[in-house]
């Protein structure tokens, strides 16, 4: 997401730090870069001429012009608007103390409600909550059927009514989760233009007759300047709460999301990320603008990872460290990645990752995760705790036993082999740290000093990722062998600037 | 003039923004010109197209020496109206024709298979209708719906079958029937995803291969790309993807009664060369028309 946004700036910048100092000449020329981008992207065309009336000004200030790396201020002054423009701070969804809860999402039709809304009720039920949705879009055929469909499939009761009066849906829909004691009520309305007065009234009907809690617009990333018109009016109408930007898991810059915020002030709640229920994110605003400015979301896969780890696991991670690096570890990895979306999502992350994937004609192969499995499955118990005692003859018998040639077996050993290499220099660094003094001690706040802080991934650096997934070292975008600990470092670096 | 009327309608906004160029911009100097640039860009044209579109009629104004808002106007409306490419035949009316709709989530797919099964249907077509998303919950049954609406056949599979083997189907109905016309629903996916872009391919390939072995003579099939007209400066991405994996035959505009522009047809056009087979100007049956460059051009200058 954001891609081409990222490029253009990367290219202004790339000419900006050649410089030693910059004159109001190269600002002008690098902001006329950023509003043509800006453009493109679908930032609405006033907040484009605000955006870049205040960067220009900012950046025009003397100790801008005379520091030392102008070109990096420019940076991160360009950051700092853009963040401030997307909202300074992390907006979560507040619910009340109010039993139960109402949450109804409005917005264009196609946008992503009834889909948004089962993403909704996945992430409350994860959160503990028992939500309750109603299916109050009556006109599109089969809508309900489509919520109940993703209802079912995600375990969550879906209210439908008489399938004919949404307000009378909505009402008896709060009025079932009482009775069944259901603590959220999800409500997805059917989509509407802003300028459709007779659906609009319905919704504020709606909205009279449940007093939702939250009302959450949801918007699609890919619509461009007219979106200004439409949440101005849903802004007056249905006053809602919140944003839920939907389909950012293509490759809009999503500029209209920029200026949502910008026009209404109402803050961007939850980005929706791809097809499957759990692909609903808290929108962070200073991430987003740093994955703007091509600065990477090392933070996003990191949390990512944690959210992913259990006990068991950073248990598996001790012993991994303590004993070396087995197949049924790699296997772990392996379906770690695929649980975090496959090698194309977390590359897609990172920073230079973008490239890197273009690089490659914007496609992995990710079937070579199934077919290492595949070689791994065909192991005994034992090979596969020591993978040390393959020799030839296992190596044929794997083969045969899955399908591939031998060659196939030797590149899954070459790759645990170099795991293993990991192992032991990440063994000795954890032991380093855990011996240092204060300084690295202090961010195991969970009383896992030096710990490895990515279970799952296990100490693998990209470079090793990247090699093993795709099987090949030219795709690596991250340069010689010899950085294996930089990235490992960089998160570190970015998960204290977190905190 | 009801499609005319309809589609002044549908674009008004945009006329009110150029119409604000013409009238208050006074005298025709640099600030008009910008602001027009602005407006084209408002319009979600794109600012490539916007600046050259600009300059063209700078140029214009200056060889031909116009300076009155009619004139301008008039030359604007001729300037875009070049931009679109005329349809060699209407791939609805001229049957037999195989048409798969193909687009990104939520651009009105479904609806406008259903829409456009209706309007031939009533104008006496035999029709059949293959129901290809197999992804989306509920696809099916909507398509369903629209499909006893219309009083046509709708050829499904169980949700999470193979979409090629829907379309397999749907052409042996049609060739055993001798359908007049068959439209194929496809399930909406991000241009981005190279594995769910593969399966479409596939689909089509299937589609093909199935339509050409017809025995009343091989059937034509076309891939229509649907975009939502409130789809910003991404359409034209959209577009390139779409196209470079399926090869297009055109596009269909929907949703153009809200306020959006729709300014991104005018960029896909452009760039890719390709015809609009029809517009969305409203929810109503009738309401998706058969697109007129001219018309189009002339509603949104507001000549």
């Amino acid at each position: 997401m954001f891609n081409s946004l990222s490029d253009r700036l990367n290219d202004t910048f790339e000419r900006l730090r050649g410089k030693g100092k910059l004159t109001e000449a190269d600002i002008t020329s690098a902001m006329r870069d950023i509003r043509m981008a800006l453009l493109e992207a679908d930032v609405n065309f006033k907040v484009v001429k605000d955006f870049v009336a205040a960067t220009k000004e900012r950046c025009l200030e003397a100790d801008v012009l005379e520091s030392l790396t102008p070109a990096q201020n420019v940076v991160k002054i360009v950051l700092d608007e853009l963040t401030e423009l997307l909202g300074s701070t992390e907006s979560k969804l507040v619910l009340s103390n109010r039993i139960p809860n109402v949450i109804m999402l409005v917005g264009l039709q196609g946008s992503g409600k009834t889909t948004a809304a089962a993403k909704l009720a996945y992430l409350l039920k994860k959160q503990g909550k028992s939500p309750l949705l109603a299916a109050c879009d009556v006109y599109r055929p089969a809508a309900a059927d489509q919520l109940a469909t993703l209802g079912g499939e995600i375990g969550v009761p879906v209210f439908r009514g008489d399938g004919q009066h949404p307000v009378l849906i909505a009402q008896d829909a709060v009025r079932e989760a009482v009775d069944t004691m259901r603590d959220v009520v999800i409500v997805d309305t059917a989509g509407r233009l802003q300028i459709d007065e007779q659906m609009m009234q319905e919704a504020v009907d709606i909205k009279r007759a449940v007093k939702p809690d939250q009302v959450l617009m949801v918007v699609d990333a890919m619509t461009g300047q007219d979106i200004v018109n439409v949440v101005q009016t849903f802004a007056e109408r249905t006053d809602f709460d919140g944003v839920i930007v939907s389909k950012l898991d293509g490759d809009a810059r999503g500029g209209g999301a920029l200026s949502v915020r910008a026009v209404t002030g109402k803050p961007i709640k939850f980005a929706s990320v791809g097809e499957k229920p759990d692909a609903l994110e808290p929108f962070v605003p200073e991430r987003m603008a740093k994955r703007i400015l091509g600065m990477g979301d090392v933070v996003g896969i990191i949390e990512k990872a944690q959210e992913l780890a259990d006990a068991e696991q950073i248990e598996a991670a001790e012993r991994m460290l303590r004993d070396g690096f087995t197949m049924n570890d790699l296997l772990t990895q392996m379906d770690q990645i695929k649980k975090m979306g496959g090698m194309k999502k977390i590359l897609g992350m990172l920073p230079g990752g973008q490239q890197a994937l273009r690089q490659m004609g914007g496609d992995m192969d990710e079937s070579a995760l199934d077919r290492n499995r595949a070689m791994i499955m065909s192991m005994t118990a034992e090979e596969r705790m020591r993978p040390s005692i393959i020799n030839g003859q296992r190596r044929a018998r794997i083969a045969r036993g899955c399908g591939l040639t031998p060659a196939d077996v030797n590149g899954l050993m070459k790759q645990w082999g170099e795991m293993n290499k990991m192992m032991g220099k990440m063994r000795s660094m954890t032991n380093q740290m855990a011996g240092g003094k204060g300084k690295k001690g202090k961010k195991g706040k969970k009383g896992k000093g030096g710990r490895v802080r990515m279970p799952g991934m296990g100490g693998m650096d990209m470079n090793q990722l990247m090699r093993g997934m795709g099987g090949s070292a030219a795709a690596n975008p991250f340069g010689g062998g010899g950085s294996d600990m930089d990235l490992l470092r960089q998160m570190e670096q970015q998960m204290k600037n977190k905190r | 003039m009801a499609f005319f009327d309809s589609l002044k309608r549908g674009l008004e906004r945009s006329r009110e923004a150029l119409n604000e160029v013409f009238y208050f911009g006074g005298d025709v100097d640099e600030d008009f010109w910008e602001e027009l640039e602005d407006t084209l860009v408002m319009a979600d044209m794109g600012a490539e197209i916007s600046m050259q579109v600009t300059d063209d009629l700078r140029d214009e104004a200056a060889r031909k020496n116009l300076t009155t808002a009619p004139q301008l106007r008039r030359a604007l409306a001729e300037r875009l109206e070049r931009v679109f490419v005329e349809p060699a035949t209407d791939i609805f009316s001229d049957t037999p024709s195989c048409v798969l709709f193909v687009g990104i989530n939520g651009a009105g797919k479904t609806t406008t298979v259903g829409k456009i099964a209706s309007a031939e249907a009533a104008a006496g077509k035999r029709v059949v209708i293959g129901s290809a998303d197999t992804f989306r919950a509920a696809a099916i049954e909507q398509l369903d719906v629209w499909g006893q609406r219309a009083g046509v056949p709708v050829v499904k599979r169980d949700r999470g079958s193979d979409p090629a083997s829907v379309c397999y189907d749907v052409l042996d109905q049609a060739d055993r029937t001798t359908s007049d016309l068959v439209l194929i629903d496809t399930a909406g996916r991000l241009h981005t995803s190279p594995e769910l872009m593969r399966e479409l391919a596939k689909v089509v390939n299937v589609t093909r291969k199935r339509a050409a072995a017809c025995q009343a003579g091989p059937m034509p099939v076309h891939v229509v790309l649907v975009i939502d007209a409130a789809t910003g400066q991404n359409g034209l991405n959209q577009a390139l993807e779409f196209n470079e994996a399926l090869g297009l035959d055109g596009i269909i505009l929907t949703k153009l009664d809200g306020t959006a522009k729709g300014g991104i047809a005018l960029a896909v056009a452009a760039r890719l060369k390709l015809p609009i087979y029809r517009i969305g100007v409203g929810e109503q049956v009738d309401d998706l028309q058969a697109f007129d460059a001219h018309d189009f051009a002339r509603a949104l200058v507001g000549e």
